[in-house]
């Protein structure tokens, strides 16, 4: 019976929906009132209603308040000062400010950048390195250990190598003398690719090792079935190989998608999102951090940032709750 | 036992420490019980001690400001409990700080960063300090210590100038002469560019070095009272007389080092160091670059050369720091003693013996012992007619962070683009200006 409980208690936990939690955990105990001790009872009932309450005050209220915020301008010195001022911070937003739209193109551009470079990429080498080749181990680390970096560090990293006068690229190729500057990290023109190579080479590991695990679960007759019947190696991975991946594909472009709205770190460290790359992560930091904060407004860009992700999320849990329910 | 109501309702301090002491987790459980058990300890009615939170979080500086409270300490008698932050989280944090159980005393800016803060009601008013410094300080000082409503709320402690950089042995060796006007400045540019120096070194990575270019052009332009109302909010930034400054700008702009925006100030320095470049506007800060004493003795600086003769030069950017009263302080009668010390020559003599970069911001001090470049900031900054702050003291830090900065960046790599620009700001700033 105790493993049923404990089936029973994480599920009630970690199932968000805050309605469904405190019926299901009313229905548990009823269901088993004779097996279970008052004392049970008791630790159940706290071990379902403490994650709830925590779940509820953390993800939920606070999301819903700065919801509520986005549409009320305040300085965050007392509650007295939040002012209602309905849609205006987004009107401000759309209109005036000069680094909003930017910011967005900039979000999209992350992402379909990570999908075309860096993602085929880690599928190639993880292609590579199932095949048993010499030193594949080594091959494996070296290219997954700017994931085990943070993203700070990795920011900081690049930005030695791209620093316009004493950085690594600049200084074999001479071009840090007056006269013949390219400015990797100022430039509106460069900062954000030069930044996505930073990126696409974290990215790349990362999918790597996503891909090698969906690889090494395809199941081997499949391809000595496809030696048999002729096809070349090519066609193999076209044909049967690749088809199998499904579902390694849509872990990763979830992935992918979320690190493309996530991005944060990387470009605060590299150059505080200068023109050029601005994101819109940094935005809602630079206005909500900070002495005498506009918190409304920084709000209304996290509701943007919310609303996108939303817009990508929905249809996936969609896809994956109907898959479930057929199964 | 104590007459302590409960342990939810004591006073502040006891409770801010413990809760600093357990941490957020064990408060959950053991907190409470906790409170209630230590709440007579008395740290709150202790008459003896006095808390200030400071910024002051690097080693150097925070060692100078623990000497003054030791020094304090064995004059008066008086403990000064101090709690440092790392300076950024302490900037960053400061509305919560002062909204819940802040120390008695704490270290800020003078200028408008003070008199937000006093506006709203976050500071106590200090004019019974001031009845006894006053003597001790400028005029111009007693004007940045003073909030909107008039009365005092700011007790300054030291001050430095933004000025231009050069280095002695680079100007005489090729014989150039300090401008002290605009065409001057131009001309010297353009000899220093003919004899392969970069005219004037800048990295802007940053984002605020540039505030204090516009600063410094603004000011000498339109002087010091346009100025204090455009960074107030006042003032319009389509005004042509914004325009003219920024026109300005766009004239030194090509003299000024390539690839500023990926640049940072230090790197900037060490151009001026390596004397690949000529000059460098920036804070006297500048000199912690300067490791080498010799590279040190050679540096010196001149005040940004003169652009209208009906303002001269009269007008001088110090940043002054120094310390506040929060607005119910525990043990407010030691505290005010506190800041009347702290107001003194003594004091001040104390923290700068190792800061030598800065300077007193008192009238009375002793500059015995200051190096050549000191005596210079020193002499600047209390002739100058009026003192500025930086842009993001002397306006809204939500305006210059957030619109100033990447404004200011992009108008470095595009000067043409200014009028949309300054229209953009403009627009952007009434509806900060209007949020508050």
């Amino acid at each position: 019976m105790s493993t049923d409980i404990t089936k029973e208690i994480p599920e009630a936990a970690a199932v968000p929906p805050p309605g469904a939690a405190p019926a299901r955990q009313k229905k548990v105990p009823q269901g088993h009132r004779r097996l279970l001790t008052r004392r049970d009872r008791l630790t159940l009932g706290l071990m379902a209603t403490l994650p709830t309450i925590l779940h509820i005050a953390l993800v939920w209220v606070t999301a819903l308040a700065s919801i509520a915020l986005a549409f009320t301008t305040w300085d965050g010195i007392g509650f007295d000062s939040i002012q209602w001022v309905g849609l205006q911070n987004f009107k401000e937003l759309f209109e005036q400010n000069p680094q909003f739209w930017p910011a967005v193109q900039h979000n999209v551009i992350w992402f379909v950048v990570l999908i075309v470079i860096p993602t085929p990429l880690g599928l190639f080498l993880a292609v590579q390195l199932d095949k048993k080749i010499k030193f594949s181990r080594f091959y494996q680390t070296a290219f997954f250990l700017p994931v085990v970096l943070s993203m700070a560090v990795i920011g900081f990293v690049w930005q030695l190598v791209y620093n316009p006068d004493t950085g690594l690229i600049n200084s074999i190729i001479g071009a840090n003398e007056p006269g013949k500057y390219i400015d990797w990290i100022g430039d509106p023109d460069l900062n954000l690719w030069a930044i996505l190579v930073a990126a696409s080479w974290r990215h790349a590991g990362y999918m790597m090792i996503l891909y090698l695990a969906g690889l090494k679960g395809v199941d081997p007759s499949l391809r000595e079935a496809s030696a048999i019947d002729g096809a070349s190696e090519w066609q193999t991975f076209k044909n049967v190989v690749f088809p199998t991946l499904r579902p390694t594909n849509t872990i990763v472009l979830v992935v992918t998608i979320i690190e493309a709205l996530r991005c944060f770190d990387l470009v605060y460290v590299f150059n505080g999102g200068a023109e050029g790359t601005e994101l819109l992560s940094i935005l809602v930091t630079n206005n909500i951090v900070g002495e005498s904060s506009r918190i409304g407004y920084g709000s209304a860009i996290a509701v943007v940032l919310l609303l996108i992700s939303l817009v990508v999320i929905i249809p996936y849990l969609v896809s994956t709750f109907r898959k479930e329910r057929r199964a | 036992m104590h007459t302590t109501p409960s342990g939810l309702t004591l006073p502040g301090p006891s409770r801010r420490t413990l809760l600093r002491g357990v941490g957020g987790a064990a408060v959950l459980g053991a907190g409470i019980p906790l409170l209630s058990a230590c709440g007579g300890s008395g740290t709150a009615a202790d008459p003896k001690t006095v808390t200030l939170g400071s910024k002051a979080s690097d080693p150097v500086p925070k060692k100078a400001f623990a000497d003054i409270y030791a020094a304090y300490k064995k004059k008066s008698g008086i403990t000064v409990d101090v709690n440092t932050k790392d300076s950024n989280t302490f900037q960053e944090q400061i509305n919560s700080y002062l909204q819940g159980t802040p120390d008695d005393v704490f270290t800020w800016f003078a200028g408008y960063r003070m008199q937000f803060f006093a506006a709203k009601g976050l500071a106590t008013p200090i004019d019974d300090v001031w009845q006894k410094i006053s003597g001790n300080f400028p005029a111009a000082m007693q004007k940045l210590s003073k909030g909107e409503d008039g009365k005092y709320y700011f007790v300054p402690l030291y001050t430095y100038p933004w000025a231009v950089f050069y280095r002695k042995s680079v100007f005489a060796e090729k014989g150039y002469e300090v401008p002290t006007t605009w065409d001057d400045f131009i001309a010297l540019c353009k000899q220093m560019q003919k004899d392969d120096l970069v005219p004037i070194a800048f990295g802007d990575k940053d984002a605020w070095p540039a505030l204090g270019t516009f600063d410094q052009i603004n000011f000498r332009k339109n002087g010091y009272d346009f100025h204090v109302d455009l960074m107030a909010g006042k003032a319009s930034w389509t005004d042509a007389k914004v325009r003219a400054a920024f026109d300005l700008w766009a004239e030194i702009l090509p003299y000024h080092q390539e690839g500023a925006v990926g640049r940072t100030w230090q790197d900037a320095a060490q151009t001026l160091v390596s004397k690949k470049a000529g000059m460098y506007l920036l804070g006297s800060f500048v000199a912690q670059q300067f490791t080498n004493p010799d590279d040190l003795e050679d540096l010196d600086f001149f005040a940004f050369p003169e652009i209208d003769p009906a303002y001269g030069q009269d007008t001088v950017e110090a940043p002054t720091d120094g310390f506040m009263m929060s607005k119910n302080p525990k043990n407010k009668a030691e505290a005010v003693k506190l800041l009347e010390y702290l107001g003194t020559p003594e004091a001040e003599d104390i923290y700068l013996k190792s800061d030598p970069s800065s300077v007193h911001a008192s009238s009375k001090a002793d500059t015995s012992s200051y190096s050549a470049l000191q005596k210079k900031a020193y002499d600047m900054i209390s002739g100058a007619k009026s003192l500025t702050q930086f842009m993001d003291r002397d306006s809204r830090p939500d305006f210059t962070s957030t619109v100033m900065q990447p404004a200011l960046q992009k108008f470095i790599r595009d000067p043409k683009g200014v009028d949309s620009l300054l229209s953009s700001i403009e627009r952007q700033k009434k509806t900060i200006f209007a949020s508050s």
